[in-house]
C-alpha cells in the first residue's frame, strides 16, 4: 500500500499549509495546489500542467528534490516573472514517496 | 449594429460547436473573439499537441480540431467580431441583448452565450520603460499581428522563443523587408519543424537572429525609429519600424466580471440542472467558463451545455412551439447559404 506523505506548502499570502498527499493517484505539485486549494482557482494551473504558463511557480525550500528542470520546464521558466535560483513548475514535478517532507511557497501570480 | 439571434462571447471549441447546434434549430450566431483567430486556448496555446478525448478521435491535434469545427459550422454562416472584447452589456426592454466591445462594435441579440474558457487573453508585456507610450496608435508595439500586410516592407523585431515567435518570424520574413529575431537564450522551445525553418532562413539571411539577448529600450519621438538591445552584456541598437513581443498571454476573465454575474472561484455559476443559464436571464454561460457542482473543464462537456443552451435559446425565441428532436442522419443538415447535407438513399433492387 503506498503511503500519503506530509508536504509544507507556503501560499501567496504567506501562510503555511502542511498537507497530505496521496503518492498513487499520478498527481503532479500542481494539481495538489488545486485540490487543496491553496491558491485562489483560475490562478494556478491556468495550462492545464503543459508547462506553458508559469502560474504553478514554486520555489524549492529544502533538498528533497532536485532543482534540475527538464527542458520544457526551463524554457518556460526564461520567460516568466520572479524567476529565482531555486524555481520550478509545480505541473513538472510528480508526487511520489521521496518527496515526503519537501517545503515550498508558491510564486506570486505571473 | 450587428443583429443576431445568439451572441457568443468566445471562439473556443465550445463557441464554434454551439453555432452548429444553434443551426440545426434555424437560429443564426455571431462569434466575439479577442483573439484575431478562432480556436481559443486550442489555437493560441497548443495549436501542435494531441488531444486524446474527444470522442470518435482516438488522437487529434488542437490545431486540427479547431479546423475541423469550422468546417462543420460553416454552412450556418457565422459572423465574427474578432481581436476585440466584450466590453459592455445591455439589456433592452423587449428582453433582447446589446453588447459593445472595446472597439465600439455593438451587438445585438436575442440571448448570450459566454464560452470564453479561461477570460481573455492578455498579452504578457516586458517591463520596458515608455512602453505604454508606443503600444498606443500604431506608434510601434504591437502584440498580436492581426493584418500582416501591415508590415509588408517594414522592419520587424520579434521577441519571444516560443511557437507564436518562431511562427510569426517566419511568416513575415516574406513579408516584411527585414526580421530580427531576439530571445534570452540560444534554444528555441517549439515545434521541430519551426525550429527547423527558422534555422534555414537565418542561413538564407531572411532571418537575423540576435541570441542571447534582450530589448532593453526604445528610440524614436513620435514612434519607433529603433530598439536598444543587450547582447551578452554589450550593447546594440537596431533600426525598425515595429517591435513585436510574443511571451505568451495570460487569461483574464475581465470586463464579464462587472456584467453582474454570480461568480465563484473565477468562473460564472450556472444552472446546470436544465440548461446552464446564469443569474440574469438570457444569459448562458457554457463551457470552461462556467462552475456547478461536479463541473469537469473538458472540451466534451462543453460540447454538451453547449447543446442544450441552444433548446433552451429555442424555447425562449420560440415560446410554447413544441420542438421534436432530429437526427442529422435522418433529416439531413439544411445550411443557411442553401447547401445541403444529407445521408445517401439506400436502394431497393433485388439482388438475382
Amino acid at each position: 500500500m503506498p503511503q500519503d506523505i506530509t508536504l509544507k506548502i507556503t501560499d501567496r499570502n504567506g501562510q503555511l499549509h502542511e498537507v497530505l498527499a496521496p503518492t498513487d493517484m499520478n498527481l503532479n505539485i500542481m494539481e495538489l495546489i488545486r485540490m487543496y486549494e491553496l491558491a485562489e482557482e483560475g490562478t494556478v494551473g491556468v495550462c492545464g500542467g503543459m508547462a506553458m504558463c508559469a502560474s504553478c511557480q514554486c520555489y524549492v525550500l529544502n533538498d528533497k528534490i532536485s532543482l534540475e528542470r527538464n527542458s520544457d520546464e526551463e524554457a518556460m521558466l526564461w520567460e516568466a516573472y520572479h524567476v529565482k535560483d531555486n524555481s520550478r513548475l509545480g505541473c513538472q514535478i510528480p508526487i511520489t514517496e521521496d518527496l515526503d517532507g519537501l517545503e515550498i511557497e508558491i510564486a506570486p501570480e505571473q | 449594429m450587428i443583429e443576431t439571434d445568439i451572441l457568443i462571447i468566445g471562439a473556443g471549441p465550445t463557441g464554434l460547436f454551439a453555432v452548429f447546434e444553434a443551426g440545426l434549430l434555424k437560429l443564426k450566431c455571431h462569434i466575439i473573439d479577442a483573439l484575431p483567430q478562432p480556436g481559443g486556448q486550442l489555437a493560441e496555446l497548443y495549436p501542435k499537441k494531441p488531444i486524446f478525448d474527444i470522442p470518435g478521435y482516438p488522437e487529434v491535434l488542437a490545431g486540427d480540431l479547431v479546423d475541423n469545427l469550422m468546417e462543420q459550422i460553416k454552412q450556418f454562416q457565422p459572423g465574427f467580431t474578432l481581436g476585440e472584447t466584450a466590453e459592455t452589456i445591455t439589456k433592452l426592454e423587449d428582453g433582447t441583448f446589446v453588447v459593445t466591445t472595446n472597439a465600439g462594435t455593438q451587438h445585438k441579440a436575442k440571448a448570450i452565450a459566454i464560452a470564453g474558457g479561461l477570460g481573455t487573453f492578455e498579452p504578457r508585456k516586458p517591463i520596458l520603460k515608455d512602453l505604454e507610450f508606443y503600444e498606443k496608435e500604431d506608434r510601434g508595439v504591437d502584440y498580436f499581428i492581426k493584418d500582416p500586410e501591415k508590415y509588408r516592407n517594414k522592419k520587424v523585431v520579434i521577441s519571444g522563443g516560443g511557437d507564436s515567435a518562431l511562427d510569426w518570424s517566419i511568416f513575415l520574413s516574406n513579408v516584411a523587408s527585414e526580421v530580427t529575431l531576439v530571445h534570452r537564450r540560444n534554444e528555441f522551445r517549439g515545434a521541430l519543424d519551426s525550429v527547423d525553418k527558422v534555422q534555414e532562413l537565418k542561413s538564407e539571411g531572411k532571418i537575423k537572429l540576435v541570441t542571447p539577448a534582450e530589448v532593453i529600450g526604445f528610440k524614436g519621438s513620435e514612434r519607433i525609429e529603433s530598439v536598444d538591445i543587450e547582447v551578452n552584456g554589450a550593447r546594440m541598437n537596431v533600426e525598425t519600424d515595429y517591435f513585436i513581443p510574443l511571451f505568451g498571454l495570460t487569461p483574464k476573465l475581465g470586463a464579464i466580471a462587472n456584467w453582474g454575474l454570480e461568480i465563484e472561484k473565477n468562473a460564472i455559476k450556472v444552472n446546470n440542472a436544465l440548461d446552464y443559464q446564469t443569474n440574469i436571464d438570457g444569459i448562458y454561460a457554457i463551457g470552461d467558463v462556467n462552475i456547478y457542482p461536479g463541473k469537469l473543464k473538458l472540451i466534451l462537456c462543453g460540447f454538451h451545455e453547449a447543446t442544450l443552451m441552444c433548446q433552451s435559446v429555442y424555447q425562449r425565441i420560440n415560446p410554447g412551439k413544441k420542438y421534436v428532436l432530429k437526427y442529422t442522419t435522418v433529416s439531413g443538415i439544411d445550411g443557411f447559404d442553401g447547401t445541403r447535407k444529407e445521408a445517401e438513399k439506400a436502394v431497393v433492387k433485388a439482388i438475382e
